[in-house]
Protein backbone atom coordinates (compact mmCIF):
# COMPACT_ATOMS: atom_id res chain seq x y z
CA UNK A 1 0.00 0.00 0.00
CA UNK A 2 1.19 3.59 -0.60
CA UNK A 3 2.10 5.45 2.44
CA UNK A 4 1.38 9.67 2.36
CA UNK A 5 4.19 11.25 4.13
CA UNK A 6 3.40 15.05 5.19
CA UNK A 7 5.86 17.55 4.47
CA UNK A 8 6.80 18.03 8.55
CA UNK A 9 7.62 14.45 8.65
CA UNK A 10 9.45 13.93 5.61
CA UNK A 11 12.79 14.42 6.60
CA UNK A 12 12.70 11.52 8.66
CA UNK A 13 11.38 9.70 5.63
CA UNK A 14 14.65 10.38 3.41
CA UNK A 15 12.87 13.14 2.12
CA UNK A 16 10.06 11.05 0.76
CA UNK A 17 6.39 12.03 0.28
CA UNK A 18 4.86 8.80 -0.04
CA UNK A 19 6.54 4.94 0.65
CA UNK A 20 5.32 1.71 -0.48
CA UNK A 21 5.22 -0.80 2.10
CA UNK A 22 3.73 -4.57 1.58
CA UNK A 23 1.22 -5.23 4.60
CA UNK A 24 -1.81 -7.46 5.08
CA UNK A 25 -2.86 -4.38 7.68
CA UNK A 26 -2.20 -1.25 9.01
CA UNK A 27 -0.35 -2.22 12.24
CA UNK A 28 2.17 -3.95 9.31
CA UNK A 29 2.11 -1.37 7.00
CA UNK A 30 3.05 1.35 10.22
CA UNK A 31 5.55 -1.63 10.92
CA UNK A 32 7.12 -1.42 7.79
CA UNK A 33 7.48 2.27 7.03
CA UNK A 34 9.26 2.48 10.59
CA UNK A 35 11.63 -0.43 9.79
CA UNK A 36 12.83 0.92 6.55
CA UNK A 37 13.00 4.59 8.48
CA UNK A 38 13.63 4.38 12.03
CA UNK A 39 13.61 7.98 12.54
CA UNK A 40 9.60 8.61 12.03
CA UNK A 41 8.72 6.07 15.00
CA UNK A 42 8.90 8.34 18.15
CA UNK A 43 6.87 11.33 15.88
CA UNK A 44 4.21 8.50 15.41
CA UNK A 45 4.39 6.48 18.35
CA UNK A 46 4.80 6.83 22.44
CA UNK A 47 7.44 5.15 24.61
CA UNK A 48 4.56 2.42 24.91
CA UNK A 49 3.80 2.15 21.23
CA UNK A 50 0.69 3.93 21.16
CA UNK A 51 -0.09 6.51 17.90
CA UNK A 52 0.43 9.43 19.38
CA UNK A 53 -2.71 11.55 20.39
CA UNK A 54 -1.91 14.50 17.78
CA UNK A 55 -1.24 11.97 14.71
CA UNK A 56 -4.24 10.95 12.87
CA UNK A 57 -4.00 8.21 10.62
CA UNK A 58 -6.34 7.68 7.52
CA UNK A 59 -6.95 4.35 5.71
CA UNK A 60 -8.09 6.39 2.39
CA UNK A 61 -10.68 8.72 3.33
CA UNK A 62 -11.58 7.03 6.63
CA UNK A 63 -10.23 7.85 10.15
CA UNK A 64 -8.42 5.01 11.40
CA UNK A 65 -9.64 5.66 15.06
CA UNK A 66 -13.49 5.00 13.23
CA UNK A 67 -12.60 1.90 11.65
CA UNK A 68 -14.12 -1.11 13.25
CA UNK A 69 -11.34 -3.34 13.12
CA UNK A 70 -8.89 0.44 13.77
CA UNK A 71 -5.33 -1.00 13.10
CA UNK A 72 -5.85 -4.34 12.68
CA UNK A 73 -8.06 -3.39 8.82
CA UNK A 74 -6.94 -5.52 6.16
CA UNK A 75 -4.98 -3.83 3.52
CA UNK A 76 -4.30 -4.03 0.06
CA UNK A 77 -2.01 -3.19 -2.23
CA UNK A 78 -4.58 -0.11 -4.09
CA UNK A 79 -4.92 1.41 -0.65
CA UNK A 80 -3.68 4.36 0.99
CA UNK A 81 -2.39 5.31 4.08
CA UNK A 82 -2.09 8.91 5.01
CA UNK A 83 -0.23 10.51 8.32
CA UNK A 84 -2.14 13.98 9.20
CA UNK A 85 -0.30 16.03 11.21
CA UNK A 86 -1.69 18.95 13.21
CA UNK A 87 -0.25 22.15 11.27
CA UNK A 88 -0.69 25.38 12.19
CA UNK A 89 0.60 28.34 10.27
CA UNK A 90 -1.56 30.98 8.83
CA UNK A 91 0.78 34.04 9.32
CA UNK B 1 -42.31 31.37 8.03
CA UNK B 2 -38.87 32.05 9.60
CA UNK B 3 -37.49 32.91 5.55
CA UNK B 4 -39.98 35.84 5.39
CA UNK B 5 -38.76 37.21 8.75
CA UNK B 6 -35.45 36.80 7.75
CA UNK B 7 -36.27 38.48 4.32
CA UNK B 8 -38.13 41.23 5.67
CA UNK B 9 -34.54 42.00 8.02
CA UNK B 10 -32.20 41.60 5.88
CA UNK B 11 -30.73 44.90 4.34
CA UNK B 12 -31.85 46.78 0.77
CA UNK B 13 -29.13 47.15 -1.97
CA UNK B 14 -28.50 50.54 -2.74
CA UNK B 15 -28.27 51.28 -7.20
CA UNK B 16 -24.14 51.56 -6.23
CA UNK B 17 -25.02 47.98 -4.96
CA UNK B 18 -26.91 46.74 -8.11
CA UNK B 19 -24.12 47.72 -10.47
CA UNK B 20 -21.21 46.69 -8.34
CA UNK B 21 -22.75 43.20 -7.54
CA UNK B 22 -24.31 42.55 -11.14
CA UNK B 23 -22.18 39.24 -11.39
CA UNK B 24 -23.05 37.53 -8.58
CA UNK B 25 -27.21 38.96 -8.87
CA UNK B 26 -27.64 36.89 -12.44
CA UNK B 27 -26.41 34.04 -10.43
CA UNK B 28 -29.51 31.79 -9.49
CA UNK B 29 -27.43 30.71 -6.36
CA UNK B 30 -26.88 34.11 -5.27
CA UNK B 31 -29.33 36.45 -6.55
CA UNK B 32 -31.18 39.40 -4.78
CA UNK B 33 -31.73 37.82 -1.67
CA UNK B 34 -28.38 35.75 -1.39
CA UNK B 35 -26.23 39.58 -1.87
CA UNK B 36 -28.50 41.17 0.74
CA UNK B 37 -27.96 38.04 3.08
CA UNK B 38 -23.80 39.41 2.60
CA UNK B 39 -24.61 42.11 3.11
CA UNK B 40 -26.41 41.63 6.28
CA UNK B 41 -23.30 39.00 7.43
CA UNK B 42 -21.16 39.95 9.76
CA UNK B 43 -17.95 38.05 9.76
CA UNK B 44 -14.80 38.09 11.87
CA UNK B 45 -11.64 37.43 10.44
CA UNK B 46 -8.67 36.41 13.02
CA UNK B 47 -5.49 37.59 11.85
CA UNK B 48 -4.44 39.65 9.05
CA UNK B 49 -1.57 38.08 8.09
CA UNK B 50 -0.69 35.07 5.10
CA UNK B 51 -4.44 33.73 5.14
CA UNK B 52 -6.13 36.81 6.41
CA UNK B 53 -4.72 38.95 3.79
CA UNK B 54 -6.79 37.40 0.72
CA UNK B 55 -9.74 36.54 3.25
CA UNK B 56 -10.51 39.42 3.67
CA UNK B 57 -10.22 41.35 0.45
CA UNK B 58 -12.48 38.67 -1.31
CA UNK B 59 -15.17 39.05 1.23
CA UNK B 60 -15.13 42.47 1.03
CA UNK B 61 -14.93 42.50 -2.67
CA UNK B 62 -18.12 39.88 -2.29
CA UNK B 63 -19.85 42.36 -0.41
CA UNK B 64 -20.32 41.14 3.01
CA UNK B 65 -21.24 44.08 5.41
CA UNK B 66 -19.30 43.92 8.38
CA UNK B 67 -16.16 42.77 8.57
CA UNK B 68 -14.31 42.31 12.08
CA UNK B 69 -9.91 41.90 11.97
CA UNK B 70 -8.10 40.39 15.34
CA UNK B 71 -4.48 41.70 14.92
CA UNK B 72 -1.78 43.25 17.47
CA UNK B 73 1.11 42.82 14.54
CA UNK B 74 2.78 45.43 12.80
CA UNK B 75 4.05 45.08 8.91
CA UNK B 76 7.26 43.94 8.58
CA UNK B 77 9.26 43.63 5.22
CA UNK B 78 9.32 39.57 5.33
CA UNK B 79 5.48 39.95 5.69
CA UNK B 80 5.07 40.68 1.85
CA UNK B 81 6.00 37.69 0.52
CA UNK B 82 2.41 36.42 0.60
CA UNK B 83 0.33 38.90 3.12
CA UNK B 84 -1.00 40.69 -0.51
CA UNK B 85 -2.91 43.41 1.80
CA UNK B 86 -0.14 45.27 2.67
CA UNK B 87 2.19 47.50 0.80
CA UNK B 88 6.07 48.22 0.80
CA UNK B 89 5.11 51.60 2.12
CA UNK B 90 3.41 50.14 5.19
CA UNK B 91 6.09 48.05 6.66
CA UNK B 92 6.19 49.36 10.34
CA UNK B 93 2.46 50.15 10.10
CA UNK B 94 -0.17 48.09 12.37
CA UNK B 95 -1.81 45.56 10.31
CA UNK B 96 -4.77 46.77 11.39
CA UNK B 97 -4.88 50.22 10.18
CA UNK B 98 -3.17 48.36 6.54
CA UNK B 99 -5.35 46.47 6.28
CA UNK B 100 -8.44 48.85 7.26
CA UNK B 101 -7.45 50.96 3.81
CA UNK B 102 -6.86 48.12 1.62
CA UNK B 103 -10.37 47.12 2.29
CA UNK B 104 -12.03 50.68 2.44
CA UNK B 105 -10.48 51.17 -1.43
CA UNK B 106 -11.89 48.08 -2.55
CA UNK B 107 -15.46 48.30 -1.02
CA UNK B 108 -16.14 51.82 0.42
CA UNK B 109 -19.63 50.73 1.93
CA UNK B 110 -18.35 47.38 4.19
CA UNK B 111 -18.10 48.46 8.03
CA UNK B 112 -14.64 47.56 8.73
CA UNK B 113 -14.39 46.89 12.72
CA UNK B 114 -11.03 46.65 14.10
CA UNK B 115 -9.96 44.55 17.28
CA UNK B 116 -6.29 45.74 18.09
CA UNK B 117 -5.55 42.86 20.24
CA UNK B 118 -3.73 39.72 20.84
CA UNK B 119 -7.14 36.75 20.98
CA UNK B 120 -7.16 35.73 24.65
CA UNK B 121 -8.99 33.34 26.73
CA UNK B 122 -10.21 36.60 28.64
CA UNK B 123 -11.48 38.11 25.23
CA UNK B 124 -12.51 35.75 22.99
CA UNK B 125 -16.21 35.61 23.53
CA UNK B 126 -16.49 39.04 24.38
CA UNK B 127 -15.00 39.86 20.79
CA UNK B 128 -16.31 36.56 18.97
CA UNK B 129 -20.18 37.38 20.37
CA UNK B 130 -21.06 39.75 17.87
CA UNK B 131 -20.21 38.05 14.56
CA UNK B 132 -22.38 35.85 12.31
CA UNK B 133 -18.99 33.41 11.19
CA UNK B 134 -15.62 33.01 12.52
CA UNK B 135 -12.30 32.57 10.16
CA UNK B 136 -9.59 31.20 11.84
CA UNK B 137 -5.85 32.94 9.98
CA UNK B 138 -3.74 32.44 13.39
CA UNK B 139 -0.25 31.23 13.19
CA UNK B 140 0.33 29.20 16.42
CA UNK B 141 -1.63 26.27 18.22
CA UNK B 142 -2.56 27.81 21.18
CA UNK B 143 -4.91 30.38 19.47
CA UNK B 144 -5.97 27.62 16.92
CA UNK B 145 -7.80 25.57 20.19
CA UNK B 146 -8.64 29.19 21.38
CA UNK B 147 -10.83 30.04 18.40
CA UNK B 148 -12.29 26.27 18.36
CA UNK B 149 -13.63 26.45 21.67
CA UNK B 150 -15.02 29.57 22.16
CA UNK B 151 -16.63 29.27 18.35
CA UNK B 152 -18.04 26.17 20.00
CA UNK B 153 -19.24 27.56 22.88
CA UNK B 154 -21.03 30.24 20.93
CA UNK B 155 -22.18 28.22 18.69
CA UNK B 156 -20.55 30.62 16.02
CA UNK B 157 -18.67 28.23 12.46
CA UNK B 158 -15.61 28.52 12.42
CA UNK B 159 -13.61 28.47 9.11
CA UNK B 160 -10.66 27.05 9.37
CA UNK B 161 -7.35 27.11 7.10
CA UNK B 162 -3.39 26.44 8.23
CA UNK B 163 -0.39 26.24 6.39
CA UNK B 164 3.10 24.59 6.27
CA UNK B 165 5.91 24.73 3.69
CA UNK B 166 3.75 23.23 0.55
CA UNK B 167 0.86 22.22 2.54
CA UNK B 168 -2.61 23.48 3.50
CA UNK B 169 -5.64 22.25 5.11
CA UNK B 170 -9.02 23.33 5.11
CA UNK B 171 -11.70 22.68 6.81
CA UNK B 172 -15.32 24.02 8.58
CA UNK B 173 -15.52 23.30 12.02
CA UNK B 174 -18.07 23.92 15.60
CA UNK B 175 -21.46 23.90 13.72
CA UNK B 176 -24.52 22.29 15.15
CA UNK B 177 -23.72 18.76 13.69
CA UNK B 178 -20.51 18.57 12.53
CA UNK B 179 -17.28 17.98 14.24
CA UNK B 180 -14.81 20.81 16.23
CA UNK B 181 -11.30 21.13 15.42
CA UNK B 182 -10.77 19.17 18.85
CA UNK B 183 -12.46 16.08 17.48
CA UNK B 184 -9.86 15.98 14.55
CA UNK B 185 -6.70 17.13 16.90
CA UNK B 186 -7.85 16.35 20.39
CA UNK B 187 -4.39 17.36 21.89
CA UNK B 188 -1.87 19.72 20.47
CA UNK B 189 1.64 18.36 19.86
CA UNK B 190 4.79 19.34 22.03
CA UNK B 191 5.99 22.59 22.00
CA UNK B 192 8.74 22.70 19.10
CA UNK B 193 8.00 19.51 17.45
CA UNK B 194 5.90 21.02 14.31
CA UNK B 195 7.72 23.66 13.13
CA UNK B 196 6.47 27.39 12.61
CA UNK B 197 6.06 28.81 8.91
CA UNK B 198 8.78 31.42 10.46
CA UNK B 199 11.24 28.77 11.15
CA UNK B 200 10.15 26.36 7.81
CA UNK B 201 9.36 28.16 5.61
CA UNK B 202 5.92 28.69 3.36
CA UNK B 203 5.32 29.33 -0.18
CA UNK B 204 4.17 32.69 -0.62
CA UNK B 205 1.31 31.71 -3.09
CA UNK B 206 0.14 28.62 -0.59
CA UNK B 207 -1.76 31.17 2.05
CA UNK B 208 -3.58 32.85 -0.70
CA UNK B 209 -5.01 29.50 -2.30
CA UNK B 210 -6.12 28.13 1.25
CA UNK B 211 -7.24 31.71 2.22
CA UNK B 212 -9.20 31.79 -0.69
CA UNK B 213 -11.27 28.21 -0.06
CA UNK B 214 -11.80 29.85 3.26
CA UNK B 215 -13.38 33.09 2.00
CA UNK B 216 -15.37 30.32 -0.34
CA UNK B 217 -17.07 28.32 2.37
CA UNK B 218 -17.86 31.47 4.38
CA UNK B 219 -19.63 32.67 1.38
CA UNK B 220 -21.34 29.99 1.13
CA UNK B 221 -22.17 29.57 4.61
CA UNK B 222 -23.89 32.99 4.62
CA UNK B 223 -25.99 31.72 1.50
CA UNK B 224 -26.79 28.65 2.40
CA UNK B 225 -25.72 26.84 -0.76
CA UNK B 226 -23.66 24.30 -1.86
CA UNK B 227 -22.09 21.62 0.09
CA UNK B 228 -19.57 23.22 2.61
CA UNK B 229 -16.85 21.80 4.08
CA UNK B 230 -18.23 20.69 7.20
CA UNK B 231 -17.20 16.93 8.30
CA UNK B 232 -14.38 16.93 5.47
CA UNK B 233 -10.95 17.85 5.70
CA UNK B 234 -9.43 19.45 2.29
CA UNK B 235 -6.10 18.42 1.92
CA UNK B 236 -3.69 20.96 -0.79
CA UNK B 237 -0.47 19.91 -1.19
CA UNK B 238 0.81 22.68 -3.78
CA UNK B 239 4.40 20.82 -4.86
CA UNK B 240 2.49 18.18 -6.79
CA UNK B 241 -1.04 20.21 -7.27
CA UNK B 242 -3.44 17.68 -5.84
CA UNK B 243 -6.48 18.27 -3.24
CA UNK B 244 -7.18 15.20 -1.59
CA UNK B 245 -10.29 15.06 1.07
CA UNK B 246 -10.96 13.34 4.55
CA UNK B 247 -13.87 12.30 6.12
CA UNK B 248 -14.61 14.08 9.67
CA UNK B 249 -16.33 12.86 12.02
CA UNK B 250 -17.95 14.19 15.50
CA UNK B 251 -15.78 12.25 18.30
CA UNK B 252 -18.71 11.33 20.77
CA UNK B 253 -15.70 11.73 23.61
CA UNK B 254 -14.87 14.95 22.18
CA UNK B 255 -14.45 17.37 25.16
CA UNK B 256 -15.62 20.31 24.50
CA UNK B 257 -18.91 19.60 21.82
CA UNK B 258 -19.15 16.14 22.63
CA UNK B 259 -22.36 14.88 24.75
CA UNK B 260 -20.46 15.49 27.77
CA UNK B 261 -18.30 18.40 27.29
CA UNK B 262 -15.68 18.77 29.98
CA UNK B 263 -14.64 22.20 28.73
CA UNK B 264 -17.43 24.36 29.39
CA UNK B 265 -15.38 27.56 29.85
CA UNK B 266 -12.63 29.01 27.76
CA UNK B 267 -9.11 27.63 29.83
CA UNK B 268 -5.86 28.64 29.60
CA UNK B 269 -4.21 27.75 26.39
CA UNK B 270 -1.13 28.34 26.54
CA UNK B 271 -0.41 25.97 29.16
CA UNK B 272 -2.82 23.08 27.23
CA UNK B 273 -0.05 23.26 24.66
CA UNK B 274 2.83 23.28 26.86
CA UNK B 275 3.82 26.60 26.57
CA UNK B 276 4.63 27.71 30.15
CA UNK B 277 5.47 31.19 31.00
CA UNK B 278 9.45 32.06 31.77
CA UNK B 279 10.62 33.13 35.11
CA UNK B 280 13.78 34.71 35.04
CA UNK B 281 16.07 31.63 36.12
CA UNK B 282 14.03 29.30 33.53
CA UNK B 283 14.66 32.02 30.79
CA UNK B 284 18.94 31.38 31.45
CA UNK B 285 18.53 28.07 31.50
CA UNK B 286 16.26 26.12 29.37
CA UNK B 287 15.86 21.81 29.49
CA UNK B 288 19.44 21.81 30.83
CA UNK B 289 20.48 24.42 28.21
CA UNK B 290 22.08 27.77 29.61
CA UNK B 291 20.61 30.17 27.58
CA UNK B 292 23.22 32.60 26.49
CA UNK B 293 21.98 36.03 24.92
CA UNK B 294 23.65 37.89 21.93
CA UNK B 295 25.00 40.87 24.19
CA UNK B 296 27.41 38.33 26.16
CA UNK B 297 28.26 36.32 23.52
CA UNK B 298 29.35 39.07 21.51
CA UNK B 299 31.13 40.42 24.72
CA UNK B 300 32.91 37.46 25.07
CA UNK B 301 34.40 37.31 21.33
CA UNK B 302 35.34 40.34 21.93
CA UNK B 303 37.08 39.24 24.94
CA UNK B 304 38.97 36.88 23.15
CA UNK B 305 37.39 34.11 24.99
CA UNK B 306 37.35 30.55 23.19
CA UNK B 307 34.02 29.68 22.16
CA UNK B 308 33.04 27.03 19.44
CA UNK B 309 29.97 28.57 17.81
CA UNK B 310 27.98 26.05 15.58
CA UNK B 311 25.53 27.04 12.97
CA UNK B 312 22.98 24.67 12.75
CA UNK B 313 21.19 25.90 9.84
CA UNK B 314 20.30 25.47 6.69
CA UNK B 315 22.94 26.01 4.09
CA UNK B 316 20.56 28.35 2.18
CA UNK B 317 20.02 30.76 5.52
CA UNK B 318 23.87 30.73 5.50
CA UNK B 319 24.11 32.16 2.27
CA UNK B 320 21.57 34.87 3.22
CA UNK B 321 23.07 36.03 7.02
CA UNK B 322 25.90 34.30 8.88
CA UNK B 323 27.58 35.70 12.21
CA UNK B 324 30.91 33.42 12.34
CA UNK B 325 29.58 30.49 13.31
CA UNK B 326 30.45 26.63 11.48
CA UNK B 327 27.93 25.23 9.81
CA UNK B 328 26.27 21.81 10.65
CA UNK B 329 22.85 21.78 9.32
CA UNK B 330 20.53 20.07 12.02
CA UNK B 331 20.09 17.02 10.49
CA UNK B 332 23.53 16.45 9.46
CA UNK B 333 24.76 16.69 13.28
CA UNK B 334 24.47 13.43 14.65
CA UNK B 335 26.49 12.44 11.55
CA UNK B 336 29.43 15.04 12.13
CA UNK B 337 30.17 15.38 16.20
CA UNK B 338 33.50 14.42 15.16
CA UNK B 339 33.99 18.35 13.83
CA UNK B 340 33.00 19.59 17.13
CA UNK B 341 35.15 19.57 19.90
CA UNK B 342 34.38 18.19 23.24
CA UNK B 343 37.11 20.26 24.88
CA UNK B 344 35.94 23.30 24.32
CA UNK B 345 32.57 25.22 24.78
CA UNK B 346 30.37 24.79 22.04
CA UNK B 347 27.43 27.82 21.32
CA UNK B 348 24.87 26.75 19.16
CA UNK B 349 22.61 28.83 17.17
CA UNK B 350 20.11 29.40 14.39
CA UNK B 351 17.76 31.64 13.16
CA UNK B 352 15.65 32.11 16.42
CA UNK B 353 17.27 29.90 18.65
CA UNK B 354 14.28 27.28 18.34
CA UNK B 355 16.46 24.49 16.47
CA UNK B 356 19.99 25.19 18.32
CA UNK B 357 18.31 24.74 21.31
CA UNK B 358 16.68 21.08 20.46
CA UNK B 359 20.79 20.37 19.12
CA UNK B 360 22.02 21.84 22.19
CA UNK B 361 20.43 19.16 24.03
CA UNK B 362 21.24 16.86 21.59
CA UNK B 363 24.95 17.32 22.18
CA UNK B 364 24.27 17.42 25.91
CA UNK B 365 23.07 13.73 25.46
CA UNK B 366 25.60 12.97 23.55
CA UNK B 367 28.35 13.79 26.18
CA UNK B 368 29.49 17.41 25.25
CA UNK B 369 29.77 19.04 29.13
CA UNK B 370 29.87 22.60 28.14
CA UNK B 371 26.93 23.83 25.65
CA UNK B 372 24.96 26.84 25.50
CA UNK B 373 22.40 27.88 23.18
CA UNK B 374 21.81 31.63 21.68
CA UNK B 375 18.79 32.84 22.74
CA UNK B 376 17.37 34.50 19.84
CA UNK B 377 19.31 33.32 17.60
CA UNK B 378 20.80 35.09 14.40
CA UNK B 379 17.44 37.75 14.35
CA UNK B 380 18.55 38.82 17.81
CA UNK B 381 22.33 39.26 16.80
CA UNK B 382 20.84 41.50 13.74
CA UNK B 383 18.44 43.39 16.00
CA UNK B 384 20.56 43.79 19.16
CA UNK B 385 24.49 43.89 17.65
CA UNK B 386 24.93 44.47 14.11
CA UNK B 387 21.79 45.60 11.80
CA UNK B 388 23.67 45.00 9.03
CA UNK B 389 23.15 41.33 9.50
CA UNK B 390 20.66 40.54 7.01
CA UNK B 391 17.45 39.61 8.77
CA UNK B 392 14.67 36.95 6.58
Amino acid sequence: MTIFIPTPLRAFAGGQDTVEVDATTITEALDGLTNAHPALRKHLFTDKGKVRAFVNLYFNDEDVRYLPQKELTPVSAADTLSIIPSIAGGD
Amino acid sequence: MAITTESVALPELTTDDLSRYSRHLILPEVGMEGQRKLKAARVLCVGTGGLGSPLALYLAAAGIGTLGLVDFDVVEASNLQRQIIHSTRDIGRKKLDSAEEKLKALNPAMNVVKHDTMLTSANALEILKDYDIVADGTDNFPTRYLVNDACVLLGKPNVYGSIFRFEGQASVFATEHGPCYRCLYPEPPPPGLVPSCAEGGVLGILPGLVGVIQATEVIKLILGKGESLIGRLLLVDALNMRFRELKLRKNPECPVCGPHPTVTKLIDYQQFCGIVPETPQEANVKNGIPQITVKELKRRIDAGEDVQLIDVREPFEYQIAQIGGKLIPQNDVPQRLAEIDHDREVVVHCKSGGRSQRIAEFLKQSGYQNVANLAGGILAWSDEIDPRVQKY
